[in-house]
């Protein structure tokens, strides 16, 4: 036996994109070969192309009725979920962080912290709506109370220099408030998305509630931004030109555009229901009541 | 009327080239369209659909909103077509007649006794004459599978020349229910009766079963009417219904449409889509072509 495996061949894993819960290849057929600093060849990677982002957004905006009418509890328990699994395969993480020039050390703190931020999110799934939401005092007779409501369909594009730390935390907040999303791994080291995305896809997660996609920034961004049934774009990179661009075209449905190029996703700041906050909206109901502050029951 | 001596003996076995038929049909989906072609094929498409509502539920002012909806299908997009038809039940014809005016476009009404068919023939005949006076401009009739899978081909060619009959001036459609009919060969043969007897039009499906319309099924009846074409010089038109609810899907039927039958059919007086969401499909790939980008459901009406 131990002959053989001397002589046998290892078997690379094909990483592709993950769309609807399902893993295609790039409908364009294209790929690019992902290396690491001593230019060693890793894999060659799905170069998805905006056929593929259109049929990720149909498939994050199928997703989304399900999902967002989902008890925030069960929601929780679902982060919870990934968390377990993702912990379950920590060694294949920091094996590929690793490939893709970390240390060993680094890897393993940057698996953990992944790890901890699910749970963190978890625990904020059926909590942030009791801090952001309000009764307000209102001079007629009605019960008026301001809700959060998650905005929609997320397109994301997640921090381009580290692997797994920013895709995690983009991903999470994002699900939390129950929208669906679609997120674009680092274009650099894109090893860790496809990997995560097999962990989400065995964590109870629906199909279509975070669809991931390999590729280049500069060709997708447009499509990120003015793609007409997506309802938020989040740009992490400091790049005056593209963030410009995304404003400009994300007018054009009035999407949210939230830049995230200052954040230090490796701190406590990485963190935050503020991250949640951003992808709500606030519906406020007016709700006729018969007698406001009598002495009476009235409601 | 085709003269009694050309009418082939139904009780003869036909026989369909299964693999055939499904290896010829798939190649249809793998030509390439772009750009101005595709443009004019989505503006064909959407002028060749019957919008289509047939449910219990149906209200007149379901039926005046949809009615509105052929004539102003997304008033965004100026020049439009409109679509050929609006198909409803014979009770809202009357409504739908009012409601289209003199827009030119039809109404077609199913009858029957839609979806099942399983009524005695005075009563199918009172049913079609109903629609008729309502004013209906075409009448899509069910023809009875039950007979027709026992062999009673006689009973279903004369049920069908009398429901033509009834027709007077409207346009008579003939839906064989291909999805129980299960072969190729048996669809084959109802398309041959149907014609036969009268059909103007044939029909795959009610949209009540499935599957409903596919490409295969589509294509045996597309070749059962070039060969009636070739023998008595008689055009046939055709209409798939149920299930084909992407512009895709839609342009690859027309592909089929015009290497099979050719130019002389690709008109919505010879070719129609029975559907409901394609025509927002199609508006919406219309609008990714003309403004460059994709779009979303909220910005179209209800269908």
């Amino acid at each position: 036996m131990a002959k053989t495996s001397e002589k046998r061949l290892e078997v690379l894993k094909t990483y592709k994109i993950y769309i609807g819960g399902q893993f295609p290849r790039t409908e364009s057929g294209r790929y690019y070969v992902a290396t690491n600093s001593k230019n060693e060849n890793l894999a060659n990677v799905c170069l998805g192309s905006r056929k593929d982002f259109r049929d990720a957004v149909v498939a994050a905006r199928n997703a989304f009725g399900g999902w967002s009418a989902r008890a925030a509890f069960n929601r929780g328990q679902i982060l919870y979920r990934i968390a377990e699994m993702l912990e379950g395969r920590k060694a294949q993480f920091i094996d590929e962080l690793m490939k893709q020039d970390s240390t060993k050390a680094l890897a393993e703190s940057e698996v953990n912290l992944c790890i901890d931020r699910l749970i963190y999110y978890s625990g904020w799934c059926d909590k942030f709506q009791q801090l952001f939401s309000s009764v307000n005092p209102v001079a007629s007779s009605h019960f008026n109370f301001s809700v959060p409501e998650p905005t929609g369909v997320v397109a994301a594009i997640a921090p381009q220099n580290d692997s797994l730390l920013g895709l995690v935390s983009v991903i999470a907040p994002i699900i939390a408030g129950g929208n669906t999303g679609i997120v674009l791994a680092s274009a650099t080291k894109p090893l860790c998305a496809v990997t995560f995305a097999e962990v989400l896809n065995s964590s109870d997660l629906p199909g279509g509630v975070v669809n991931i996609l390999t590729g280049k920034v500069g060709e997708l961004v447009p499509f990120f931004a003015d793609h007409m049934d997506v309802n938020a774009t989040v740009f992490c990179e400091a790049d005056a030109a593209t963030q410009k661009l995304i404003k400009e075209k994300a007018s054009l449905n009035v999407k949210r555009v939230l830049l995230y190029d200052k954040v230090k996703w490796s701190t406590a700041t990485g963190q935050s229901p503020y991250f949640i906050m951003d992808l709500q909206e606030i519906k406020t109901t007016w709700h006729p009541i018969e007698n406001i502050g009598g002495a009476k029951a009235g409601y | 009327m085709i003269a009694t001596k050309m009418i082939p003996d139904f009780s003869a076995p036909v026989h369909v080239d299964q693999v055939g038929i499904e290896e010829r049909a798939s190649r249809f989906t793998k030509r390439s369209i772009k750009n101005e072609t595709k443009l004019n094929g989505l503006m064909l498409a959407l002028n060749m659909i019957d919008l289509t509502t047939l449910e219990g539920k149906d209200t007149n002012g379901k039926v005046k909103q949809l009615c509105y909806k052929a004539q102003h299908l997304h008033d965004a997009y100026p020049g439009l077509p409109t679509v050929a038809a609006i198909c409803v039940y014979p009770s809202m014809v009357k409504t739908a007649k009012a409601a289209l005016g003199n827009s030119g476009i039809k109404v077609a009404s199913v009858a029957t006794a839609f979806p099942s068919g399983q009524a005695p023939r005075d009563v199918k005949i009172r049913d079609t004459k109903y629609a008729v006076q309502n004013g209906a401009d075409e009448v899509d009739m069910v023809i009875s599978r039950g007979k027709f899978l026992e062999g009673e081909y006689n009973f279903v060619f004369d049920e069908i020349a009398a429901i033509k009959e009834a027709c007077g001036d409207a346009r008579l459609k003939v839906i064989l229910e291909t999805g129980e009919l299960v072969t190729y060969d048996k669809v084959r043969k109802a398309s041959d009766i149907a014609m036969y007897a009268g059909a103007d039009f044939i029909k795959t499906s009610t949209g009540k079963i499935s599957p409903a319309a596919t490409m295969p099924v589509t294509l045996v009846m597309l070749e059962a009417i070039r060969d009636f074409y070739y023998k008595t010089g008689k055009k046939i038109a055709m209409k798939p219904a149920g299930g084909i609810s992407k512009s895709k899907l839609a342009l690859h039927y027309l592909v089929m449409l015009n290497e099979t039958l050719g130019e002389g059919w690709m008109n919505n007086e010879w070719f129609r889509f029975g559907a409901s969401s394609l025509a927002n499909d199609i508006l919406m790939q219309l609008m990714k072509q003309k403004t460059g980008v994709y779009q979303s459901a909220n910005y179209f009406s209800i269908d």
